[in-house]
């Protein structure tokens, strides 16, 4: 069974002086994410991701549509119980230290009182904050404010956590931790469903990504699905520093580098190429799909709507 | 009380105390100490008197802008700062969330009150040189203040669901004015006829009755008030927070938190 079913989620604002014309945020939405999955929702500033999250959390009502999160309603009570949330660019009460403030949290979740001031040392300290657990959080900077962030959204150690953009306003030192951090909670088992418009955070963590622009859902996939050889075009490298005159033919690339020549030729046409490298007694070194980048095919899916709305590339 | 909206309170009295609220204490000490030996030099027999009203009335205008300001940012800043979000999307319902920061502004001032009242009576004892039986009344003025305090807190969370903080601010402190002089306008009322009587009773009636919580006036003439009026500004007072606090939670329900 799905962990977080997204059935047809829709929001529309009011807009205007009367609040009589309709700005769609998001159309209807339909997705579903596994148990154990770490799910990166891309898209460009203004796509719905935050919408979406919000709706979610309850913090947005649905225009139309509805989702279930672990089987239950949005508006079951038990269910909040069991996420964690990370909000976009996140503020807290500055006038607590970080360790009073997991301790309001982990009291809001329902950790027993006894346990509250442990959990929260516990929690700092997984995210590197342990020295820093007596600061008022007005004197954290936006990293470290990134870290509290995310301590509280695990502090009660829920089924199902929901980053909005948590590489946000952090150092390339701060992404890596994060990164790693959330492969540990997958390690744990746990569910993270992610928004971000960095899309190599996406590709280097994430077992599968939703593409979203304008409020419409755009793909969705593994990134390997979505990345995979959809040219049918192979890489293949020897050595040597020749090109045999078999394959100089329209069509093949060939590059020479060094002691090595990469060529790169379309699927159908390998077995003849490896022919002529066996014939020529030159030794393979390697034969690799051509993959797109997440880049390339986030650009490929957003490129219609931009070019019917008139936008340059 | 439940433990989520305990916790509600607790931190937004702590945030009431960092923020240094408290320190409109000093204010009052330096006001009460002034008072109390200026009027020790100038006043023949009508010491306590002045003291009394001057106290109370510093108390009441005190408390007053403090739950004004305060909560009328008790929601706004909240949504504003983001700080709501991390809250709503733990296992918190909107109406203890409510519930909870009225609960801590009202904490607040009844501490706050507290201290001022100890500072009004000490004034009482610095130009009386004792205390008599009829000061007791004092405590009851000082319940009615708390009473008004609990009225307007709910009023400036009930607009601050729905408006900004500005307007909030313009419609409590509106209220504030007319409930003063809620007496005159039933009087005012009683005095018109057809389309215009409708209206002004039925803003007598709406707005809050503030003159009836003010024995001010009465205390400091040593004056009793009676178990009745008690009972009446009690459940009053009650009433009109309740239905102030439904309000806010009606809209607080259905407000999307952009």
């Amino acid at each position: 069974m799905p962990v977080i079913e997204i059935l047809g989620l829709e929001k529309t604002y009011a807009v205007g002086f009367w609040r009589k014309r309709g700005k769609p945020a998001l159309r209807p939405l339909h997705l579903e994410v596994e148990e154990g999955e770490i799910f990166g929702f891309l898209g460009p500033n203004g796509a719905g991701k935050t919408t979406t999250l919000k709706m979610l959390m309850g913090l947005v009502f649905p225009t139309a549509g509805t989702a279930r999160i672990l089987g239950m309603e949005l508006n079951d009570p038990r269910v909040k119980a069991q996420i964690g949330f990370l909000p976009e660019q996140p503020y807290f009460y500055d006038y607590l230290t970080a360790r009073e403030l997991l301790e309001y949290f982990a009291g809001l979740s329902g950790v027993p009182a006894k346990e509250r001031s442990r959990r929260a040392q516990q929690m700092l300290a997984r995210v590197g904050l342990a020295e820093a657990s007596g600061v008022q959080l007005r004197r954290f900077s936006k990293g470290m404010l990134q870290r509290v962030g995310i301590a509280q959204a695990i502090l009660h150690e829920p089924r199902v956590v929901f980053f909005d953009e948590p590489m946000s306003g952090l150092d390339p030192m701060g992404r890596r931790d994060v990164r790693d951090l959330m492969d540990q909670l997958r390690q744990e088992g746990k569910t993270v469903f992610f928004s971000t418009h960095i899309l190599s955070d996406a590709e280097a963590l994430c077992d599968r990504v939703a593409i979203i622009h304008q409020g419409e859902l755009r793909g969705v996939g593994t990134v390997a699905d979505l990345t995979s050889g959809a040219e049918n075009q192979v890489e293949i490298t020897w050595q040597g520093t020749a090109v045999p005159l078999a394959l100089r033919v329209p069509g093949a690339e060939c590059h020479v580098a060094g002691n090595e020549v990469r060529s790169v030729v379309r699927e159908t046409d390998l077995e003849a190429v490896l022919e002529v490298l066996r014939r020529e007694r030159l030794r393979l070194i390697s034969v690799v799909p051509v993959r797109r980048s997440l880049e390339d095919y986030f650009v490929e899916k957003l490129k219609p709507a931009e070019a019917a709305a008139g936008v340059q590339p | 009380m439940n433990t989520r909206i305990g916790l509600i309170a607790a931190n937004t009295f702590r945030e009431a105390v960092r923020d240094r609220v408290l320190y409109n204490l000093i204010a009052f000490a330096l006001l009460m100490s002034g008072a109390a030996i200026l009027v020790g030099q100038i006043s023949i027999s009508i010491e306590r008197l002045v003291v009394v009203n001057l106290g109370l009335t510093a108390v009441s205008l005190f408390g007053m802008v403090i739950a004004i300001f305060i909560g009328i940012g008790l929601v706004s800043k909240e949504i504003d700062r983001r700080t709501l979000y991390t809250v709503l999307s733990r296992p918190v319902r909107r109406w203890e969330f409510i519930v909870g920061k009225f609960a801590g502004l009202a904490g607040t001032l009844v501490v706050n009150t507290a201290f001022m009242a100890i500072g009004v009576f000490g004034a009482l004892v610095y130009v009386s040189h004792r205390l008599q039986p009829s000061d007791g009344w004092l405590l009851v003025a000082l319940y009615f203040i708390v009473l008004q305090f609990l009225i307007i807190t709910a009023l400036a969370l009930l607009f601050s669901a729905f408006s900004s903080p500005l307007l909030s601010a313009v419609f409590a402190s509106s209220l504030f004015v007319i409930g003063t002089f809620a007496e005159d306008l039933r009087g005012f009322a009683g005095l018109t006829s057809g389309a215009v009587r409708w209206l002004a009773t039925g803003a007598a009636y709406l707005v809050p009755n503030f003159s009836a919580l003010n024995v001010i006036s009465s205390v400091a003439h040593e004056q009793a008030v009676s178990a009745q009026l008690i009972v009446y500004n009690t459940a009053y007072a009650l009433l009109y927070t309740t239905g102030a606090l439904c309000g806010a939670v009606l809209i607080f329900e259905r407000r999307n938190l952009k």
